[in-house]
């Protein structure tokens, strides 16, 4: 993430913390780390802002709609000229997802993603990576299927409490 | 711009589309529903993959061209996909040994062209990557469980590798326009990864001894199976039948 140089820098991002992920509407675009610079006055014309934002998945149908949800966001800010850029390099990964972004999301019952040095394994029947539950925070889980509702959760279930749970997979 | 860049974008663009459009026939007809769940994530997977060789490759034609109109309004000929992503689903066992055919190959390919000199190329490939280091895991998973399993799931494990072989060879014979990685130099490493899952699952890779395969060709030209049609119709229906149909 670029830091906010200036106050107009700083109003942006701060409505931009405003926008959440359609698809796990807790977490916001900032929290997801997938807002990557925000550029003021781009040669594009007078009050032109550019975002420029990077998928997580590239198969995310939720791209498109925080594009258009970015745009209204600023719209409604009183911007103008807005274009959202999409990068693909350097390449979105879970090690991005803020720290308050993980609180939230096992607060909404997903677990948050493993730091990526402990797992990404790609060792064929590698043992179940160690997911705490996020109803009773036990580590004696699961997984019942490594791909789940979107293309960023796993499906796993919890042995003590028995609540099936997503598990945000490291990426 | 040069119109091999182009070419090249596009198979890879195709071949993406193509697996991505049979493996969504899966959707709500797989075996139980978390491999019914697991098929249809590969297939978005890939068809976010093949968005971004198409958005890639409507830029470098430049004009009218967008990603819509090389997905919906190009012909048979035109197509460049791989045959071997074209063939039928047949059963869950086919369809699990083409994946993992395909996804092995595309590995090796990814990890070459995200280091190569186009950026947009090998922006694409590195994002996508970790994605197919996924969808390899999951298959060579199932190929050993299959060809390891019953004497059932291993005889229909033998016949999709009788079915599927074939259009193997083709991944490793470079068209005109494959000049940013050497295919051909893939072979020897594909071989080795795809024999030893071969023999985890108790199959016997055709690689290894046997009868030579006569390898099947063309598909990068343009010169498809009958099965490309079929999917082309389903695939392109509504942009046909409604032009510039949105909802």
């Amino acid at each position: 993430m670029v830091a906010a140089t200036t106050i107009e820098q700083k109003k942006v991002w701060a409505i931009l913390e405003t926008v959440t992920d359609p698809e796990v509407p807790v977490l916001t675009i900032t929290d997801l780390g997938i807002v990557r610079d925000v550029i003021l006055h781009p040669p594009l014309g007078d009050g032109g802002i550019e975002v420029i934002i990077t998928p997580t998945y590239t198969g995310c149908p939720a791209m498109d709609m925080i594009a258009m949800n970015i745009k209204l966001a600023l719209i409604e800010n009183g911007f103008r000229n807005i274009k959202i850029t999409s990068v693909l390099s350097p390449v979105w990964t879970t090690d991005w997802m803020s720290e308050a972004g993980k609180q939230k999301l096992k607060e909404y019952g997903i677990a948050p993603p493993n730091p990526r040095q402990q797992v990404c394994n790609n060792d064929l029947f590698a043992p179940d990576e160690a997911v705490q539950c996020p109803q009773c925070n036990s580590h004696h889980t699961h997984r019942i299927s490594e791909f789940g509702s979107t293309a960023c959760k796993s499906l796993y279930q919890c042995d003590d409490c028995k609540e099936p749970f997503d598990y945000f997979k490291c990426h | 711009m040069s119109s091999l860049l182009i070419d090249y974008t596009l198979h890879l663009a195709d071949t993406t589309l193509i697996l991505s459009q049979r493996n969504s026939e899966w959707c709500g007809h797989g075996p139980i529903l978390e491999q019914d769940i697991a098929i249809t994530n590969i297939s978005l997977d890939l068809l976010g993959q093949s968005r971004n060789f198409y958005q890639y490759a409507a830029k470098l034609i430049g004009g009218e061209a967008s990603e819509d109109s090389l997905a919906y309004l190009r012909k048979e000929r035109e197509f460049k996909n791989l045959l071997l992503v074209e063939q039928p689903n047949g059963d869950w066992g086919q369809t699990i040994l083409r994946q993992y055919l395909y996804s092995q190959f595309q590995y090796l390919l990814f990890d070459k062209l995200q280091q190569c000199a186009d950026e947009q190329l090998a922006a694409i490939a590195s994002k996508s990557i970790k994605e197919t280091a996924y969808h390899v895991r999951w298959s060579s998973e199932w190929v050993i469980r299959l060809g390891d399993g019953t004497e059932e799931s291993r005889n229909r494990m033998l016949k999709a590798i009788d079915e599927l072989w074939r259009y193997t060879g083709e991944m490793f014979v470079p068209a005109a326009y494959e000049t940013i990685v050497g295919v051909s130099e893939l072979k020897i490493s594909w071989e080795v990864k795809v024999n030893a899952v071969l023999s985890e699952a108790s199959l016997i890779p055709p690689s290894e001894g046997g009868e030579a395969v006569f390898m099947q060709s063309g598909g990068k030209e343009g010169r498809h199976t009958e099965h490309i049609g079929y999917i082309l119709t389903e695939l392109q229906y509504m942009q046909r039948a409604y032009p510039a149909a949105q909802w």
